[in-house]
């Protein structure tokens, strides 16, 4: 602290700043390569964060010619539906801000309603309080954020929660950034019905849903992630499945898909066990065929619970 | 009468920046972090009341200094230690222990002599207010 002092009354406040090398040497940059390469789509907010991340870097510099003393306001809310990538952002965002100073640490600490609200009474300070210690110096990740608040039982202690978060999002601006994450719609009544949060929040940015086309390029990079590939009429087969996914309840995303590759990776197990004759080749042992997409129930029209459920509903 | 226990005993009071650097190496340690307090500082007392209970998965100095705050508003008189514990195999005890808090007016430490059988001395400190 007291070095910091020194050095500035020995240099003064720098003249002039070079952005493009600020950028590169910051680390920022890696960050934003790091982004557009893992994550296939999500073009809107790979567009705001590249915004943000210049905002935060012209900030710095103008603190570093002493234009302005204030931390800006970096609490965020990221709503979409899910599997749409929130939490993997959030991980990037935290390396983010790390790189650009603006957290001491740049950990993510992901918390659901769980982690901070108690169940009886005095329970609820205690535990809000130890995870807000874990994540100063860092992030934290509130995952479905608009549990936090349920306006029917007016003794939840949701409430109290949100009163020693919104604390110490106004005082420990320093020290910890928070990211609100949920539903559009859902997120959207939470913040209207604490107006603390909407303007405690600088930073909306909204996930859209990918298309049948980007969540077969992430199948791809997910099997390729783990030596596995689809063979030409797999391909085909997982494109037919992501439509019809699409129309079925509980469809995540990118989530969906990982739970579908999982259960393909074990029908192609059990199908290499019971027909495998000769030796297998390393090209069999990772080739995803047809009928293990094909066997799918989404292809019989989803779980037997939800077409039961469908057809009372007809009926 | 100044009392000194601990790391530091020989530095005058660490100021706060200084308390967080010291955590800060801590946690880097990986050591859980433990705040004490005592209005009986004899240091035979070993056995201070505990303030919360120990922080064992910090990433930063911050959570410490808001619990000592929250100790120093409640107990604004009383001593306040910081200990850090290492519970690597084979240490599992207490690296380092300084204190933070100390009332404006301390408690002096007496010296006490007691005679024995055989002309022999014994001697005892206590605490007097």
């Amino acid at each position: 602290m007291t070095t910091e002092m020194i050095d500035a009354t020995e240099t003064g406040p720098p003249t002039t700043i070079d952005l493009a090398a600020e950028y590169e040497t910051s680390g920022v940059a890696d960050v934003l390569r790091e982004l557009d390469e893992h994550l296939i789509g999500l073009a809107p907010v790979k567009q705001r964060i590249r915004e943000t991340a210049a905002l935060l870097l012209v900030d710095r510099a103008r603190r570093e010619m002493g234009l302005t003393q204030e931390t800006p306001t970096l609490h965020m809310s990221f709503t979409g539906n899910p599997g749409t990538g929130k939490t993997t952002v959030a991980l990037m965002m935290a390396g983010l801000l790390h790189r650009l100073g603006y957290v001491r640490k740049g950990h993510l600490v992901s918390v659901t309603r769980d982690d901070l609200v108690g169940q009886y009474i005095g329970h609820t300070a205690p535990k809000t309080k130890e995870v807000l210690k874990k994540a100063m110096g860092g992030v934290l990740f509130i995952d479905e954020a608009y549990y936090l608040y349920k306006p029917d039982n007016e003794r939840d202690y949701g409430q109290e929660a949100i009163e020693i978060l919104l604390q110490v999002m106004e005082n420990n601006r320093d020290d910890l950034v928070v990211i609100m994450a949920g539903y559009a719609d859902k997120m959207d009544k939470f913040f209207s019905a604490n107006p603390g949060f909407r303007s405690r929040i600088a930073h909306h940015i909204d996930f859209p849903d990918y298309t049948d086309q980007e969540l077969l390029r992430i199948a791809r990079s997910m099997l390729a992630a783990q030596n596995y590939f689809l063979d030409g009429a797999a391909e085909r087969a997982l494109a037919d499945y992501i439509g019809l996914r699409r129309q079925q309840p509980h469809f995540a995303n990118a989530r969906s898909i990982r739970n579908a590759l999982d259960r393909a990776r074990l029908r192609q197990a059990s199908r290499l066990f019971s027909d495998a004759k000769g030796p297998l080749d390393a090209d069999a042992l990772s080739m995803i065929c047809e009928p293990d997409i094909r066997a799918s129930r989404v292809f019989r029209g989803g779980l037997d619970t939800d077409i039961a459920a469908r057809s009372q509903a007809a009926e | 009468m100044r009392i000194t226990q601990g790391c530091f005993s020989f530095l005058p009071d660490l100021t706060d920046a200084q308390i967080s650097a010291q955590i800060e190496y801590c946690l880097q340690q990986d050591w859980a972090i433990g705040v004490e307090f005592t209005n009986d500082p004899h240091p035979r007392n070993t056995y201070w009341d505990m303030w919360g209970n120990p922080m064992f998965d910090l990433r930063d100095a911050k959570g410490v200094m808001m619990e000592l705050e929250d100790c120093r508003k409640a107990h604004p008189d009383a001593y306040i230690r910081i200990n850090a514990f290492d519970d690597e195999r084979g240490i599992e005890s207490v690296k380092m222990s300084f204190i933070v808090n100390r009332p404006v007016a301390e408690p002096t430490i007496h010296l006490q002599r007691v005679d024995f059988v055989d002309r022999a001395q014994k001697y005892s400190w206590d605490m007097r207010y």
